[in-house]
């Protein structure tokens, strides 16, 4: 629940990178709307981990499989390919070690499906360029102190993370500020400029 | 009340108020002591309608004291069900939807073949010489019952504290047989601290001058200060310090200052010799041993090679855990260890940690979050079978 639930266009970028039937495991699942348009649309078999016991409670009151835990403790106990796809959606920038986060994601799931927020947008190097403070945005409505988003990346950033690790990019999505996709065909220090958001389709 | 009463035998112990299956040498109960018992009966109440697919079966798994009677009036107490704020028609587990069974377990006192119930070698109470009763076989003879039912697949298994042990001991044992299971409030092994506090229970029943042994019903007797003070000892685990306070603090009895004596001057007191002296009324003094005997050796991990995991590799069973955040008896550690097994097992499993003062007891109290949960996860297990609402 690191940023704002109401503007989760990524969302659907995410459930259609998974096809119908798969087993899904959703890391930092909040509230639980991913796993249940997946259940609804996809009919897959989905699991969620989260940190706000409130979130698992609520979510397991809905019907969802979830439990409480912390994507940075605790992924270590699921088994290696357990998963077709693991997601972690607008997780990755609150855990504590992205880099062993995001090798575990690789390891447990078939695919790995990563969205984040883009601390490369050009609102956020505004801001920081005009006022010299840290940037508060509306997709990022935290103070410095505040905020549980302790590793923010820009696309750029997480692509070189994925090429340390060995994972391949089988497609990558980059939303912007209205959550339209950017054309394909834009070289990546646009998307790195315009996307407000990110959506990583992985494999190793 | 009567039933339990000093000089007789406990009547409800060999001829329940409830229906009981009887079985003859033809179907002997293998006990994990390496022997046989045989006769031996299961006292079991049921309650709503099994359906034609025989697939709308809720077994409730009792607790340490608890009994069959888990949804109607208990015959001993007069006291409604222990778990009528969860079961009953129209409620959570709506019995108009679902066929609820809970059988007393072996071991116990209320009609399930226990050290009360005459030895038909003897003709006498079997006191100690029942062998040792483990949660395995509980649910051995609990299979047997949802047997003579027709019963292939129970719809979900559940239960709180030693009741959560056997279901967790279903869903191992029986994996094909449980389609979902909901453990509640325990652990997949006893921790040592609670081998102690049980050992405690036990060493104040065999200290009092009228347990003769296990013989008592011979001297017409029962070691009913022993008893009770095992109870009282257990009911302070069942609770928790914040709990206490707000309920009693230091608040005196009755009275308007201390009496420099050793009256039960606090409420605190009062109150624990009562859960004391009504325990006694309703429950064999040897009973409580055997019970809380099987739960100190429960160890499921130690039964697969030290892996906790391996215990329910390859399960299909859903799962729903529970653990309440002020229970040290079983705290949500012990939950949380099931679920990191049942994760490396691929398992399906929820995990809800209940945010509440009221210690281990919680499980058996109106908490709205837990009726939530188990809701949820009754709703969802019941489309993934099928099940019409």
């Amino acid at each position: 629940m690191s940023v704002n639930r109401n503007q989760r266009v990524d969302l659907e970028v995410v459930a259609n990178l998974i096809p119908s039937q798969s087993r899904v495991l959703d890391v930092g699942s909040g509230d639980g709307s991913l796993l249940e348009l997946l259940q609804d649309t996809k009919q897959v078999d989905g699991r969620g981990l989260e940190l706000s016991q409130r979130g698992v409670n609520e979510c397991v009151a809905r019907g969802l499989s979830v439990i409480q835990g912390d994507a940075d403790k605790d992924l270590e106990f699921y088994p290696d390919k357990g998963f077709d796809f693991v997601v972690l959606s607008q997780t990755l920038q609150a855990t504590r070690n992205p880099k062993l986060v995001l090798d575990e994601l690789l390891r447990i799931g078939n695919r790995a499906i990563v969205s984040f927020p883009n601390f490369g947008h050009w609102r956020v190097r505004l801001s920081l360029f005009v006022n010299g403070r840290m940037p508060v945005t509306q997709d990022l409505p935290y103070s410095w102190y505040d905020t549980p988003n302790i590793h923010f990346c820009t696309i750029r950033d997480f692509v070189n993370l994925c090429d340390e690790l060995g994972a391949t990019v089988e497609k990558a999505t980059a939303l912007d500020a209205n959550g339209q996709k950017i054309g394909l065909s834009m070289p990546w220090w646009f998307w790195n400029f315009f996307g407000q958001q990110a959506v990583f389709l992985l494999r190793r | 009340m009567a039933a339990l009463r000093a000089g007789k035998t406990n009547n409800e112990a060999d001829q329940p108020s409830s229906p009981v299956l009887r079985f003859g040498h033809d179907k002997p109960l293998k006990l994990d002591a390496g022997t046989l018992l045989s006769p031996f009966q299961i006292a079991y109440q049921t309650y709503g309608t099994l359906n034609d697919a025989r697939s709308n079966a809720i077994l409730v798994c009792h607790a340490l004291t608890g009994d069959q009677h888990v949804a109607s009036t208990n015959p001993v107490t007069g006291k409604p069900g222990w778990w009528e704020v969860l079961i009953g028609p129209g409620k959570i587990i709506d019995t108009n939807r679902f066929f609820v069974i809970c059988s007393n377990v072996i071991g116990g006192c209320l009609g399930s073949t226990g050290p009360a119930s005459t030895d038909p070698a003897t003709g006498k109470p079997y006191g100690l010489d029942l062998p040792i009763i483990t949660i395995r076989d509980m649910v051995r003879a609990q299979q047997m019952l949802i047997d003579h039912f027709g019963i292939e697949k129970l719809f979900c298994v559940l239960g709180g504290s030693m009741g959560g042990m056997q279901v967790l001991e279903w869903a191992s044992s029986y994996p094909e047989r449980v389609f979902s299971a909901l453990p509640i409030a325990t652990g997949a092994r006893h921790s040592s601290q609670n081998i102690a506090f049980h050992e405690v229970g036990r060493q104040a029943v065999m200290a009092d001058p009228d347990w003769h042994g296990g013989k008592y019903f011979e001297h017409g007797k029962r070691p009913e200060k022993g008893l009770a003070v095992a109870r009282m000892a257990a009911h302070i685990t069942y609770l928790s310090e914040a709990a206490l306070h707000r309920k009693f603090g230091r608040n005196l009895q009755d009275r308007e200052a201390l009496t420099f004596g050793f009256d039960a001057d606090f409420q605190i007191e009062s109150y624990l010799r009562h859960q004391g002296m009504t325990f006694v009324d309703r429950f064999d003094a040897n009973s409580y041993l055997y019970m809380t005997r099987s739960m100190d050796y429960f160890d499921l991990a130690a039964d697969h090679g030290g892996r906790l995991a391996d215990a329910f590799a390859g399960t299909k069973t859903r799962f729903c855990l529970v653990s309440f955040t002020s229970d040290w008896l079983f705290p949500t550690e012990e939950s949380r260890s099931i679920v990191h097994a049942l994760n490396a097992a691929g398992a399906s499993v929820s995990f809800v940690e209940i945010e509440t003062d009221r210690g281990h007891d919680a499980f058996l109290l109106d908490e709205p979050e837990l009726f939530a949960a188990i809701n949820g996860f009754i709703g969802s297990a019941a489309r993934a079978r099928g099940l019409s609402a």
